[in-house]
């Protein structure tokens, strides 16, 4: 990790070469149970009280696939545009290494549940690429290994290891694109992009809550270069457990800087897993491939064939969400917004939430707007998600009806959040305890109004005189004697009435 | 033919971390070869109307619900480990596989 890896910049890789991923993407299903067993699957438990003698693969136990985990793969596989098997089998991964007490682990081989779709993905301007999917496969999650007695946790220089079984067994969906190729210089944007669209996609159909800090999502990122113009692709490189949308994207373009580097030299591309680091957004050299892996896959004795019958993929298919990019393109026709306003707020976290807001009565354009402005500037100055914030979409609804009905204006309202965000209760309790009321009552605001004219007769004048333009400033006036609590439409009727001019 | 030739015993033994000596490569490959040739004669028998199958019942779809199950303790679950630690699996030093 000491030596400094040769890169060229970016322009000049991709001038030279053209990028081609292949993205394979491990995501761990909210199952209450493992894949093959009974054992819970809850987070956070004490090391080893989730397991059984069929997860530590002690002899004569046996495995019985969880219906919930086929359910959900075939959900995944449908949302993807996939063909669904109509029989499968899963396949035992031959491997030595203690993160699975079985030595093999339990996946698919050559008869994955789902195969041939593809997903569409939204970039940044709004473009769609298509990302080619080559298969979903179910298979499980390995233990947790512990390294002890190196200097930073890591597996060289460690004297010994330390294994918890809890996680070994829990389901995991495989998911492999086709190489993607054309995309060019947005490669790293489309990677990013993928894996943002496959999140939000599982995340809508329920089967797990995706979160990559959590390691409920992780992805693989293969990438190689072939200069322009050339037809076969070069040698990849694999970088392993690239565990966030940002991280993904900095994978791939450090990856096209380093392979750049290395073909212009003349050299070749090793084959080989590399490890990503998110303090340097740098690769390092992992395991390298000598010999083309030998997992001696052979279809699993212990599990009996998955056939799904096609009565129950259709009536999975019937059951199936509104998917992510057609709820986007629909709102953003509703809301008659731009790519980009829908992508800003996607960005911002902001799509469920305004849903939510006008679910709870408000109208779009005001959802929008004191999502998109106030309480995403509140979340940017705490450091917080917006739904962090401590305000309810609700609360947001009963905000903008204030407004809609005239209690408040646009200032008040903005008051009302305020005080919201600061603890001081619902925006009613604020509205009261702040005094917070537009004063509409005409008797209050007509001395206001009378007081402002006495005390500029030369604007007073000049209204008088014609110049409606004038009637401004004293608007200003009686804003500022009622601390902004008057409704400056009727504040400005009054005064051209008091005056006697027409509006 | 021999089923299954020395280069390839190496190789498994390679594959399953186990460390055979010139002879016992020879000893195991006379073995397994014979093995192999003694589980080929099933295919002499089966023609071609019986397809290959992975399991010996005709059966598929066989599935558990969703729910949870009691698992072992972690004592239980300790208790053949060879070595332990801080109520995990203690395994020794593993090597050129980060």
């Amino acid at each position: 990790m000491t030596t400094t890896t040769d890169l060229v910049s970016y322009e000049d890789a991709l001038a030279s070469y053209d990028p081609v991923m292949g993205l394979e993407v491990h995501v761990e299903l909210g199952t209450r149970t493992k894949m093959f067993c009974g054992c819970s699957t809850t987070l956070g438990a004490d090391p080893n009280t989730q397991t059984c003698p069929t997860c530590l693969g002690m002899p004569g136990a046996l495995p019985v696939v969880n219906a919930t985990g086929v359910e959900s793969a075939i959900k995944i596989g449908l949302a993807l545009n996939c063909e669904i098997a109509e029989w499968c089998r899963f396949a035992r991964k031959n491997y030595f290494y203690p993160d699975m007490p079985k030595n093999f682990q339990t996946s698919q081989y050559d008869e994955p549940i789902a195969f041939d779709g593809y997903l569409d993905v939204q970039l940044e301007d709004g473009e769609t690429f298509r990302v080619e999917i080559e298969r979903a496969h179910m298979e499980e999650d390995t233990g947790k290994s512990t390294h002890v007695g190196g200097a930073t946790g890591r597996i060289h220089g460690a004297s010994h290891s330390l294994l918890d079984y809890n996680r070994a067994g829990i389901p995991l969906i495989e998911i492999v694109t086709k190489p993607i190729e054309g995309a060019g210089e947005r490669a790293p944007e489309v990677a990013r992009a993928y894996v943002r669209e496959l999140r939000e996609l599982i995340r809508a159909l329920g089967v797990s809550e995706a979160r990559m800090e959590m390691g409920q999502m992780r992805c693989d990122v293969n990438l190689s270069l072939r200069p322009h113009g050339r037809e076969k692709f070069g040698t990849r490189s694999e970088t392993k457990n690239v565990n966030s949308l940002r991280s993904v994207e900095r994978a791939a373009r450090f990856e096209i800087q380093r392979h750049a580097a290395v073909l212009n030299d003349g050299g070749t591309i090793i084959q080989e897993t590399r490890h990503f680091h998110e303090d340097t957004g740098s690769t390092t050299s992992g395991r390298v491939k000598e010999e083309a892996e030998d997992y001696r896959y052979f279809p699993e004795p212990d599990l009996v064939p998955v056939a799904p019958s096609r009565a129950w993929v259709e009536e999975l298919r019937a059951g199936l969400p509104e998917l992510p990019l057609v709820r986007r393109n629909r709102l953003r026709e509703q809301w008659g917004i731009s790519g980009t306003d829908m992508q800003a707020i996607l960005n911002a976290g902001a799509l469920d939430l305004i849903v939510a807001t006008i679910d709870a009565g408000a109208d779009a354009a005001s959802a929008r707007k004191w999502w998109m402005g106030e309480l995403a500037r509140a979340a940017n100055e705490s450091a917080r998600a917006l739904d962090e914030l401590a305000i309810t979409p609700e609360q947001v609804a009963r905000v903008t009806a204030l407004v809609t009905s005239g209690d408040l204006n646009d200032k008040l309202a903005r008051q009302v959040i305020e005080g919201v965000l600061a603890g001081e209760g619902t925006p009613d309790e604020v509205v009261d305890k702040r005094g917070l009321k537009v004063v509409s009552d005409d008797g209050a605001l007509t001395a206001a109004v009378q007081e402002a004219i006495a005390g500029n007769p030369g604007v007073a004048d000049k209204i008088r005189g014609g110049k409606v333009a004038a009637a401004g400033a004293l608007v200003g006036a009686v804003m500022k004697a009622t601390r902004g609590q008057a409704d400056a439409a009727r504040v400005k009727e009054l005064i051209l009435q008091e005056l006697g001019v027409e509006g | 033919m021999p089923g299954i030739t020395r280069e390839e015993v190496a190789h498994l033994a390679r594959l399953a971390r186990l460390e055979l000596k010139p002879e016992e490569l020879d000893h195991f490959a006379g073995q397994l070869d014979d093995i192999i040739g003694a589980v080929a004669r099933v295919s002499e028998v089966a023609d071609q109307d019986v397809p290959p199958t992975s399991h010996p019942l005709p059966l598929t779809n066989v599935m558990r619900p969703d729910e949870v199950r009691p698992s072992l303790t972690p004592e239980q679950a300790l208790s053949g480990a060879p070595a332990q630690e801080q109520q995990r699996f203690k395994v020794p030093q593993i090597l050129g596989e980060d």
